[in-house]
């Protein structure tokens, strides 16, 4: 595994995430705290997309909140009608259709929500509707050569678009509210504590597929013509290669990313509303990938939860000063540390605990997983 | 859909439904100019475009409650230096942006647009603290109120009329100062070829410093008139700032021309069908219109050539 797309010392990182993940964070976080890691973690998989799309593709996408909300309310709808079922709801006067279409005087099943009271087709349309629209984005888009802002303003309507219409329908889609009160999965009850920790070590699985496909794209030809693209896209098209289809890869991998962690968090957090579609959640999500570092793929991982960690303490305690801090951030990523976590890690604490380790010769391990834990997450 | 409606009065619906839509037009050509000046000339995406805007407002805000509260005698016309001082306001904060900011980032488009969405979170949260969360509406002098008939079944507001004569005045100094004067041309010079634009002598940093705050000064002033026909609050920017992005790339990001006619077409689609649905699908479809058509033309309407 070390030779072709992770070399040793992201076999190391790797394997530190790892032991924080499944180890450390379950074993010192009661179940409420982990399911807001696993809330965050939800974001990661957005942020992972957007290292492949913007990092190393150069795409930026301010519409990732469309992937996510695509994929999570495909997920919500299944658990929605699995947890309207004609017994749950004998009190509508329709039963068996979700509560807010019989509020909203809907007496059938719209015809797009039927198939999805099967699993098997939930979860090919987590991957598929978000992958085939990113298709459709990407082609029309760069094809034309369109790129750039004009592509983060397009994709910015989109997301636009998205919120609105989700409101707008409250019948078919919930409204602003979004799809509430998830229950069940194929039978099986998501709400209780023990069900929590399960999707978690679930999750944190995905998440590590994720991170290695992005790790096998890093290192594979097409990672490297991707780079090549992002810093001279002419070359690139005059060498033979067709820029567009490689972008809209990127994008569309991307797009599954976010859509995966879509439907993560609709299971982890039991609902979906179109707060997680708009622009600012859109926009948050690129700073997550800012902080962590934009070629990181696991600086990703590290600066969602890093973001999600101050935001949840800081809008606890002092909300007025959240924006003020985010907006800092935003500020101070771009002008100070263009390459975030990551960029720190790599420019200040590497090269220190090298020349520690050559002078010493000690086993490597320990002290990584104590200063990454202290650099790129967050403290308990 | 025309089953109730006699042909006289669809004829008033349409004027009136229009009448609606040239005030959104004229809100969206005062923001867009602003952004067409900084974003089609200068290449900067600026994010924090509506919070310019919403000082601009409560700028106003500000001066009609000083006029209401120690120059009643003067308040007819207190708009006219609300709109100065929005100006001035916006204009004077866009430049220390640019000083601050911006001009570390001429070479990082993408990145310019992050760092601003970051101070737009920065100036609506300021706004909050200094403001209040809560809108604020601005009290209009007696002229300004009730509405012009003119047939039976036709009426119109003069606020209205008084916000699209002042969008006309502004655009044409707008165009004037873009087109004839001496600094739009060195304005225009330092755009298509910086390095040229200094050596024949253009200081290009204070172009660009003023451009920049020509630009959020033109917000400001966007502001000003936003507050004639609606409240604010401190988010009330973000609600427009994807609307005129899209205004402006939809008119082909370097022409004028091309963003009022883009502004009038994106606000008259909408206002017209917000009659016969609800306001969000009407959004919905016309955003995705212009969507749709900018994937079919993504120069947009009036530009030549509009690539990376």
């Amino acid at each position: 595994m070390t030779n072709r797309f992770v070399n040793r010392s992201e076999l190391i990182g790797i394997l530190v995430l790892a032991v924080f993940l499944v180890v450390i964070l379950p074993l010192c976080l009661d179940v409420f705290r982990l399911n807001l890691v696993a809330k965050y973690l939800t974001y990661a998989f957005v942020a992972l997309g957007l290292v492949i799309c913007w990092g190393y593709g150069g795409i930026l996408s301010l519409g990732q909140g469309v992937f996510f909300g695509l994929g999570g309310y495909c997920m919500a709808m299944f658990l929605k009608l699995e947890a309207s079922s004609p017994e749950n709801t004998k009190i509508q006067s329709t039963p068996g259709i979700p509560d807010f279409m019989d509020w909203n005087q809907i007496t059938s099943l719209p015809f797009f929500w039927k198939p999805f009271h099967s699993l098997s087709f939930t979860i090919a349309a987590v991957i598929l509707v978000p992958g085939i629209f990113a298709l459709i984005i990407g082609a029309a888009m760069f094809k034309r050569r369109v790129g750039g802002t004009y592509f983060a303003i397009i994709t910015q309507a989109v997301a636009a678009i998205l919120t609105i219409l989700i409101v707008g329908q409250q019948g078919y889609t919930g409204g602003i509210n979004g799809m509430t009160d998830l229950r069940t999965l194929n039978g099986w009850d998501i709400r209780p504590d023990h069900a929590k920790v399960v999707l978690y070590f679930f999750e944190v699985g995905c998440l590590f597929v994720c991170i290695f496909i992005a790790q096998f794209i890093r290192h594979s030809k097409l990672g490297r013509i991707l780079v090549a693209m992002r810093d001279k896209e002419d070359r690139v098209r005059f060498s033979g290669y067709s820029v567009a289809n490689f972008k809209i890869f990127a994008f569309c991998v991307a797009a599954i990313f976010a859509a995966v962690g879509g439907a993560m968090f609709a299971l982890e957090v039991g609902f979906m509303s179109p707060s997680f579609v708009g622009i600012v959640p859109s926009i948050e999500m690129v700073i997550y990938t800012a902080v962590g570092g934009r070629l990181s793929i696991l600086g990703a991982v590290y600066g969602t939860l890093l973001v999600n960690f101050a935001k949840t303490s800081l809008s606890e305690s002092f909300p007025e000063l959240w924006l003020f801090g985010l907006g800092g951030l935003f500020i101070a990523v771009v002008l100070a540390f263009p390459n975030g976590l990551a960029g720190i890690w790599g420019d200040y604490v590497q090269p220190r605990i090298d020349s520690l380790l050559s002078s010493r010769k000690a086993k490597p391990g320990k002290e990584w997983t104590d200063n990454s834990v202290a650099d790129g997450a967050p403290a308990e | 859909m025309f089953g109730d409606y006699s042909i006289g009065d669809l004829g008033s619906i349409f004027v009136m439904q229009g009448f609606a839509g040239l005030i959104l037009f004229s809100v969206y050509v005062l923001m867009a100019l602003g952004l067409a000046i900084i974003f089609g000339q200068m290449g900067v995406i600026n994010m924090a475009h509506g919070e310019f805007m919403i000082l601009g407002a409560y700028v106003t805000w500000m001066t009609s409650n000083f006029f209401q509260a120690y120059l009643p005698g003067l308040f007819a016309g207190y708009f006219f230096l609300a709109m100065i001082l929005a100006f001035l306001a916006s204009g004077a904060l866009g430049m220390l942006v640019e000083w601050v900011l911006i001009r570390h980032l001429y070479k990082r488009p993408l990145d310019t647009l992050l760092a601003t969405w970051g101070l737009s979170l920065i100036l609506q949260q300021a706004f909050r603290s200094v403001f209040g969360a809560r809108e604020v509406g601005v009290e209009l002098p007696q002229w300004m109120l009730g509405s012009l008939h003119v047939t039976d079944s036709i009426e119109v507001p003069i606020n209205g009329v008084f916000v699209m004569c002042l969008t006309f005045l502004i655009t044409l100094c707008v165009a004037y100062v873009m087109y004839k004067s001496r600094w739009g041309r060195q304005v225009r010079a330092v755009v298509q070829n910086r390095i040229m634009a200094g050596a024949v002598g253009i200081n290009t940093e204070k172009v660009d410093r003023y451009t920049f705050g020509l630009g959020c000064g033109i917000a400001g002033i966007a502001g000003s008139a936003f507050t004639m026909i609606g409240s604010t609050g401190p988010t009330s920017g973000q609600l427009y700032i994807v609307d005129t992005f899209l205004v402006v790339v939809f008119g082909g990001a370097a022409s004028l021309v091309g963003t009022i006619a883009s502004a009038f077409s994106i606000s008259q689609t909408q206002s017209t069908l917000e009659f016969f649905m609800s306001g969000s699908m009407a959004k919905v479809l016309t955003l995705l219109a212009v969507v749709g058509i900018l994937m079919l033309r993504p120069q947009g309407l009036f530009a030549l050539k509009v690539r990376k």
